[in-house]
């Protein structure tokens, strides 16, 4: 219980709103790969992750409170995870599933992101490849016991997404101090190709 | 029929356009100069006893050090004869020696495999519909799927402010400063 100085009754009223809110997570699955499969066999009945409340996935990013990146983010994608996760209203939790979403994984390479928190603030991460069921209704567990605690987020961005100016060559093309991310004509892809 | 799709192919064209063919356990190849690529496609679709009306794959072979470094492999079926044949065709690296014409015109399947190509080994191929970057963004530099690309050369689109470097994956997990532990 993290608020000594505050009085008994907002204690109790918060310790209230974290159970309700540790058991009312509405998941969005951000589903790129193959952890897409367990993360199905963790929604259905034999492991049903329903039993902690969690049971609804919204397969929209406003309507959702935990973010689960399930699968490997790919350069590409990195945007676009970004867009979701910034469409999300707060509080939001954000869940890496897999060592993909966690790591990379074993795709060292010029096209995967190593790990959604390049791009996002995580967490929890569960590893495996894919994570057994049993995994993620572990890292779950852990989540509510930390909103259940109020110790709040385990990475935080300093300030909010319009704010920190992050490095997205494609959508924020100027920058907070007036300087352009965006590609100049030479520095784009000629037609014919060219070597780096 | 194994022998005569080749035999039929050194009918058509000499030795000038068929530099060289090899026929092992029934895989069937044949070596393409680049100039006459073209016409040794048409022919190999539009003959009667050859029929290849099917480009079932389009891919290339980085031969780094060597000369020409690329080369652009086809693989052709005859849904008619149920023969395939592969065709190789050697590109050099050099800045505008690197193009190769397109297919396209003759096999429409062809035509993203070609973009795929052009974005990861950077052959211009020419008289192609519309040669853009398929799988990497329009942002990416170089082609990386050519052997001299560094393995590990990602060109982020996005990253958050603090996130941990990761040219090499030890150093990140040794260096990585967010508290991990949830529990
Ligand atoms: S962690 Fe393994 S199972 Fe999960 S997305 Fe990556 S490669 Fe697939």
């Amino acid at each position: 219980m993290a608020n000594d100085n505050q009085g008994f009754v907002p204690t109790v009223l918060q310790d209230a709103i974290n159970w309700a809110q540790k058991y009312s997570l509405f998941t969005y699955p951000f589903a790129t790969a193959c952890c897409a499969m367990e993360f199905m066999s963790t929604m259905g009945p034999r492991y049903d992750i329903a039993r902690f409340g969690a049971e609804f996935p919204r397969f929209s990013p406003r309507q959702a409170d935990l973010l689960i990146v399930i699968g490997t983010i790919t350069e590409r994608q990195a945007p676009v995870l970004r867009r979701v996760y910034d469409q999300m209203p707060d509080p939001k939790w954000v869940m890496a599933f897999g060592v993909c979403a966690s790591t990379g994984g074993f795709y060292q390479n010029y096209t995967v992101t190593p790990g959604a928190d390049q791009v996002i603030p995580v967490d929890v991460y569960v590893p495996g490849c894919p994570p057994r069921p049993e995994q993620v209704l572990d890292g779950l567990m852990a989540l509510q016991n930390r909103i259940q605690e109020h110790r709040g987020h385990v990475q935080v961005e300093i300030g909010n997404t319009a704010a920190i100016g992050y490095t997205d060559r494609r959508r924020l093309p100027v920058m907070q101090d007036g300087t352009s991310m965006a590609l100049t004509e030479d520095e784009r892809m000629p037609r014919g190709g060219r070597t780096i | 029929m194994a022998e005569s799709v080749l035999t039929t192919l050194h009918k058509h064209h000499g030795d000038d356009a068929i530099l060289q063919t090899a026929s092992y356990v029934g895989d069937e190849m044949a070596l393409v100069e680049r100039a006459h690529l073209l016409s040794v496609m048409q022919t190999l679709r539009d003959t009667p006893s050859l029929a290849f009306n099917m480009l079932t794959d389009l891919t290339v072979v980085d031969w780094l050090g060597q000369d020409p470094r690329f080369e652009v492999v086809y693989h052709l079926y005859s849904l008619a004869h149920k023969h395939r044949l592969r065709v190789k065709v050697g590109v050099p690296e050099g800045e505008g020696e690197c193009w190769i014409d397109s297919v396209s015109g003759l096999w429409w399947a062809a035509n993203w495999s070609e973009r795929e190509a052009y974005d990861l080994y950077g052959i211009d191929f020419r008289g192609h519909p519309d040669l853009r970057r398929i799988l990497m963004y329009e942002e990416f530099v170089g082609h990386p799927l050519r052997k001299d690309y560094p393995q590990n050369g990602r060109q982020p689109l996005i990253r958050r402010p603090d996130a941990v470097p990761t040219d090499d994956q030890t150093t990140r997990l040794l260096t990585h400063s967010h508290d991990r532990s949830v529990r």
